[in-house]
C-alpha cells in the first residue's frame, strides 16, 4: 500500500510549498468529505495537508469592510456568531443546514465550497452575498468571485497547488438582507433537491434597489440568475414581482432527473423557493 | 514511513500514542489507548456512535485523523463518570432504559453532554434536533429524549 503522509503546516507559505512539492497531496479541512471519499477508495491522496493549524485559515473577523471567514472555520463556529447571524441570516441558515451537530463541529465553510457539489447549501448564500475567494498558490495570492469558483460537479477553478484561504463578504448596506431555503423530503440531514438564495436591498421609499438570486441543485453548479434579480429591482417586492422572479428562476434552471427529483419538479420548485426566499429577505430588509 | 508520535490530552490526562498518518482518532482511541467505549458505527460520519469532544466541540471521531489530536483536548465517554459515580446522563439512561444493544449509547451520552454544557434547559425540539445525528436502531428515540430532558431537569435542580 502507498505510504500516506500527514502534514500540519503553520503558515500559508508552508502549505503552498507542501502542495507544490506533491501533486497527490490533498488539503484536509474538516474531513467530512475527504476522509469519507478516502475510506471509500474514491480518493487516494499521497498526503493530507491539514490547514487548521494555520491562524489565517481558522476564525471569523468582522469589521467595517465586512466579514472574513477563514476557509477552515467550522460550521458550528459560524452559527454561534451572533453578529454574523444578525447581518447575514440567510448565510447562517444555509450553514446550519449542513449535516448533524457532529458534522457541524467538523465541516467547514471552505470545504463545503471546495467539494463543489451542485447542491452545497452555502454556495447560493455566498453568491447572493457577493462573496469573494482568497486563494493561495505557487503563483501567489489571487481573488475570485465565488460565483466563478465552482466549475462543475466536484470541480473548482483552483489550479495545481492552489487552495482556498478565506472568504470575504462585504458588509451589507442599510435595508439589505438575505434568505436561503432548500427543499428536502425529510426534516433534517439531507441533500437539497432544489435550493434558492436571495439578497435584496431596499431604497428608503421601500423600492428594491438591488437584488441577487442564486439557485442550487438544478445545474452542474449553483446559478446566479440575473433575470430573477432583474424582476425584483425597481419593484416594491410585491407578489407580482416575486412571481416574476420565481418564473425567471424556473426558466434558468437546467436540472437533471435523479432519485431525488424530476426535471419538472425541480424546475417548478426552483421558482417556488426563489419566491419564498425573496419574500423572507424582503421582510428582513424592511425590519432593519 | 515511521509512525507518528502524538501527544494529546484525553479525559484530562496527558496521553501519547503512535499512529499511522491516515489512522482515525476513533481507531487510535480504541486500539492504541484501549478506550473502547467510543464505538464505530458507519465510519462515514452519519450515525454519531463515535461522537467525542475535541477541544469541547462535538465531532465524529471517525472523521478526525488521530494525528490531528496533537496538543488538543479529547473527551470520550470514559471521561464522564467521576470515579465510581456515573454522570447524571449515564444514570438517567439506565433509569429510563434508554438503550438496548448499547452501541449508540456512548455517542448519545457524549452528544447530550455537549448539548447540556451549552443549553442547560433544552426544549424537547432542541434536544431532538441536536441529537438528530445520533442514530439508534433498537430503542427508538423517546426514551433517550426523556432521559436527556430528565437529566437536564435534575442537573438544574442540583445546580441551584
Amino acid at each position: 500500500m502507498q505510504v500516506i503522509r500527514y502534514e500540519a503546516p503553520r503558515s500559508v507559505t508552508d502549505a503552498v510549498r507542501l502542495m507544490q512539492a506533491d501533486p497527490g497531496a490533498r488539503i484536509l479541512a474538516g474531513g467530512t468529505d475527504l476522509l469519507v471519499q478516502f475510506r471509500a477508495g474514491l480518493r487516494r491522496p499521497t498526503a493530507f495537508i491539514d490547514i487548521k493549524r494555520i491562524p489565517e485559515l481558522v476564525g471569523i473577523t468582522l469589521d467595517d469592510g465586512g466579514l472574513r471567514l477563514g476557509a477552515a472555520t467550522a460550521a458550528a463556529v459560524i452559527c454561534e456568531h451572533a453578529e454574523v447571524k444578525r447581518l447575514w441570516p440567510g448565510l447562517v441558515e444555509a450553514v446550519r443546514l449542513i449535516g448533524s451537530t457532529q458534522i457541524q463541529g467538523r465541516g467547514t465553510v471552505g470545504g463545503n465550497l471546495c467539494n463543489a457539489s451542485p447542491a452545497a447549501d452555502t454556495t447560493c448564500a455566498l453568491i447572493v452575498n457577493r462573496a469573494t475567494c482568497a486563494i493561495a498558490g505557487p503563483a501567489g495570492e489571487r481573488v475570485l468571485p465565488v460565483d466563478e469558483f465552482c466549475t462543475g460537479p466536484g470541480k473548482t477553478a483552483l489550479r495545481a497547488g492552489e487552495f482556498l484561504v478565506a472568504l470575504h463578504i462585504p458588509r451589507p448596506g442599510p435595508r439589505t438582507a438575505d434568505a436561503y431555503l432548500r427543499l428536502i423530503p425529510r426534516s433534517e440531514m439531507d441533500i437539497a433537491v432544489v435550493s434558492a438564495g436571495v439578497s435584496v436591498t431596499l431604497a428608503p421609499d421601500g423600492t428594491c434597489s438591488a437584488a441577487r438570486v442564486a439557485i442550487g441543485a438544478v445545474a452542474p453548479t449553483a446559478l446566479l440568475v440575473a433575470e430573477a434579480a432583474g424582476a425584483l429591482v425597481g419593484s416594491r417586492l410585491d407578489e407580482t414581482a416575486l412571481s416574476r422572479a420565481g418564473a425567471a428562476a424556473s426558466a434558468a434552471a437546467k436540472p437533471i432527473d435523479d432519485k431525488r427529483g424530476t426535471v419538472a419538479y425541480r424546475r417548478t420548485t426552483a421558482g417556488v423557493l426563489t419566491r419564498r426566499a425573496a419574500r423572507t429577505a424582503a421582510a428582513r430588509a424592511r425590519g432593519h | 514511513m515511521a509512525k507518528l508520535h502524538v501527544h494529546t490530552t484525553v479525559n484530562g490526562e496527558a496521553a501519547e500514542f503512535l499512529c499511522e498518518p491516515h489512522e482515525t482518532l476513533l481507531a487510535a482511541l480504541r486500539n492504541e489507548l484501549g478506550l473502547t467505549g467510543t464505538k464505530e458505527g458507519c465510519a462515514t460520519g452519519d450515525c454519531g456512535a463515535c461522537s467525542i469532544l475535541l477541544d469541547g466541540r462535538l465531532v465524529p471521531s471517525c472523521l478526525v485523523l488521530a494525528a490531528e489530536s496533537q496538543d488538543r483536548a479529547v473527551t470520550t465517554i470514559e471521561g464522564l463518570a467521576l470515579g465510581d459515580a456515573l454522570h447524571p446522563l449515564q444514570r438517567k439512561f439506565l433509569e429510563h432504559a434508554a438503550l438496548q444493544c448499547g452501541i449508540c449509547t456512548p455517542g448519545f451520552i457524549v452528544a447530550a453532554k455537549a448539548l447540556l454544557d451549552r443549553q442547560p434547559e433544552p426544549t424537547e425540539q432542541e434536544a431532538r434536533f441536536w441529537l438528530a445525528g445520533n442514530l439508534c436502531r433498537c430503542t427508538g428515540y423517546d426514551k433517550i429524549i426523556r432521559a436527556v430532558l430528565d437529566t437536564a431537569a435534575e442537573m438544574r435542580k442540583t445546580a441551584v
